[in-house]
C-alpha cells in the first residue's frame, strides 16, 4: 500500500538524518586525515549560516530552478518512501538534476558553465545503472512499486549482486565523492571544482544543500530495498556501504569526465547486464 | 548568537606575498592546527566565503581584483589582513608599484601582524573577525562601496 505517512516522516525527518550522516562523514573523513575534525553537527550550523547571509541574486531564473532542484528531489523521495513506482521515483529524481543543471547555466561564470556539463556527464554516467537496478528489482519481485518490492520478502541482494556492485559505483558519483566530484564536491574546493554551485550564494546555495540532503537519505534507502527481507542486515549493508564511500572519497584523487564515464558505463555493462542476463537465462531455463 | 561566527568559510588570496604567509594559512588547514575543528573551510569561492583572508601589500596590478573579490562576497563580511604587508605595506611600502596595505583599497576588520605571521595569531585573528562579524549580523551593517571604487565596487 501507498503510505501517506512514510512520505510525510520522510520529508520531514530526512533534512535532519541527511545533516547527521553528513557530520558522520566529516567526522571521519577528519580522522582518516589525521585531523580532530568539525563537530558533528557542523553541517546544520553551515546551512544555518547560509540562510542568515544576504542573498545575491546573479539571475532571477536561478531561484526558480534551485527551489524546483528540492522541490522534485523531496517529490521523488517521499514518492520512494511512500512505496510508489520506482520508475516514477527515478524520473522526478533525473527531472530534479537537470534543474540543477539549467540553474547552473543560467548564470555568467564559465566555472558554472564547466559544473553545468560535468554533472550533465554524470547524468549520463549514473543514470543507465540506476534504471537497471530497477529492472533488476521487477525482474526478481515483478513488480516496479517499492511497497510490493518491500514486501516480497525475498533477498533480493541474492538474485542482484552485480547490479549492487555497480549501484554502488554510481553512488561514489551521486554522493559527490572522489574520483567522480567533477560537477561540485562535498568538499570545500576551489572553483572549478565547486562547478555547479559557483554562482549559487547564502540562501540559495543552503537550499541547494539540504536538497543534497535529501538525495543522499533517498539513496541510502534505495540500498535498503536490496536487503529489504532483513532490515537489520540492511542497516548494517547501508552503514558499510557508506563507510566504503568515505574511504574511496579519501584513497582516490579526482578523476576526469573520460574516465567517469568509461568506467562508470563498463562496470554497469559487466555488472549490471550480465547479471540481468543470467537472471533472465535462469528465468528461461528454471521456470519458477 | 547567530551561526555566523560557527560556520565561517574563508577566502584566502595572496595579493602580492612572498608566500611566506600564505604557507602560514596554509599550515592551519594541516592536522597541526586543524582549523576545521572551529567549522572554518578553505573555500576558493568568493560567494560563498564570509571571511576574506588576504596576505602581501596591494600592486597596481591587484588593485581591481581584490575589489572584484570583496563586492563579489555577500554580507556579513569581514577581511582580514595577514602580515605586515597586508597591514601596511611592510617593507615594500615604498617600491613603486606597491600602494600600501590592504586598507587602502578595502576596509579591514583585523591586522594580524608578523613576517611571516604565525599560524596560531593567524587562528586568533580569525577568531577576532568572528565577533565583529556577529556584531555586523547584529547591527544589520551593510558593506560600504570600497574607497575610490564609484557605486558598489566592481562589477
Amino acid at each position: 500500500m501507498i503510505s501517506i505517512t512514510n512520505a510525510l516522516l520522510f520529508i520531514v525527518a530526512a533534512p535532519f538524518i541527511g545533516g547527521l550522516v553528513a557530520g558522520i562523514d566529516r567526522k571521519i573523513t577528519a580522522r582518516m586525515q589525521g585531523r580532530v575534525g568539525p563537530p558533528l553537527l557542523q553541517p546544520f550550523a553551515d546551512v544555518g549560516k547560509l540562510f542568515e547571509k544576504k542573498q545575491i541574486v546573479v539571475t532571477p531564473s536561478q531561484h526558480v530552478y534551485t527551489l524546483s532542484y528540492l522541490v522534485f528531489i523531496v517529490a521523488s523521495g517521499a514518492l520512494f518512501f511512500a512505496g510508489g513506482d520506482l520508475l516514477l521515483v527515478i524520473f522526478a529524481f533525473t527531472l530534479a538534476h537537470l534543474f540543477l543543471v539549467l540553474g547552473a547555466y543560467s548564470s555568467y561564470s564559465p566555472y558554472s558553465f564547466i559544473g553545468a556539463e560535468r554533472e550533465l556527464i554524470q547524468i549520463i554516467a549514473y543514470e543507465p545503472m540506476i534504471i537497471l537496478a530497477a529492472v533488476g528489482m521487477y525482474m526478481v519481485t515483478k513488480s516496479f512499486f517499492v511497497w510490493e518490492i518491500m514486501g516480497s520478502g525475498l533477498p533480493i541482494i541474492l538474485y542482484l549482486p552485480g547490479v549492487f556492485l555497480g549501484f554502488l559505483m554510481v553512488l561514489t558519483i551521486k554522493l559527490r565523492k572522489s574520483p567522480f566530484d567533477l560537477s561540485t564536491s562535498h568538499h570545500a574546493h576551489q572553483e572549478i571544482v565547486k562547478g555547479v554551485t559557483t554562482d549559487f550564494s547564502g540562501p540559495m546555495l543552503g537550499r541547494v544543500e539540504i536538497a543534497h540532503w535529501y538525495e543522499n537519505v533517498f539513496l541510502l534507502g534505495f540500498i535498503y530495498l536490496f536487503f529489504a527481507w532483513n532490515p537489520l542486515i540492511a542497516i548494517v549493508a547501508i552503514i558499510v556501504a557508506y563507510l566504503l564511500e568515505i574511504l574511496i572519497d579519501n584513497t582516490f584523487s579526482r578523476g576526469t569526465w573520460k574516465f567517469t564515464l568509461k568506467s562508470s558505463w563498463i562496470i554497469a555493462g559487466m555488472m549490471g547486464l550480465v547479471n540481468l542476463g543470467v537472471l533472465y537465462y535462469l528465468s528461461a531455463v528454471v521456470p519458477a | 548568537m547567530t551561526w555566523l561566527s560557527k560556520s565561517p568559510w574563508i577566502l584566502h588570496y595572496d595579493a602580492s606575498s612572498c608566500n611566506g604567509c600564505d604557507i602560514e594559512v596554509l599550515a592551519c588547514l594541516s592536522p597541526l592546527y586543524d582549523v576545521e575543528r572551529f567549522g572554518i573551510i578553505n573555500t576558493g569561492n568568493p560567494k560563498h566565503a564570509d571571511v576574506l583572508v588576504i596576505t602581501g601589500g596591494i600592486n597596481e596590478q591587484n588593485r581591481e581584483v581584490v575589489r572584484n573579490l570583496y563586492a563579489q562576497m555577500p554580507d556579513p563580511k569581514v577581511v582580514v589582513a595577514v602580515g605586515i604587508c597586508a597591514s601596511s605595506g611592510g617593507v615594500f611600502r615604498e617600491c613603486y608599484n606597491v600602494v600600501g596595505g590592504i586598507d587602502c583599497v578595502i576596509p579591514v576588520d583585523v591586522y594580524v601582524p608578523g613576517c611571516a605571521a604565525r599560524p596560531e595569531s593567524i587562528i586568533d585573528g580569525i577568531v577576532k573577525a568572528l565577533s565583529i562579524l556577529e556584531e555586523k549580523k547584529k547591527n544589520g551593517t551593510q558593506s560600504s562601496p570600497a574607497p575610490g571604487s564609484g557605486a558598489g565596487g566592481a562589477q
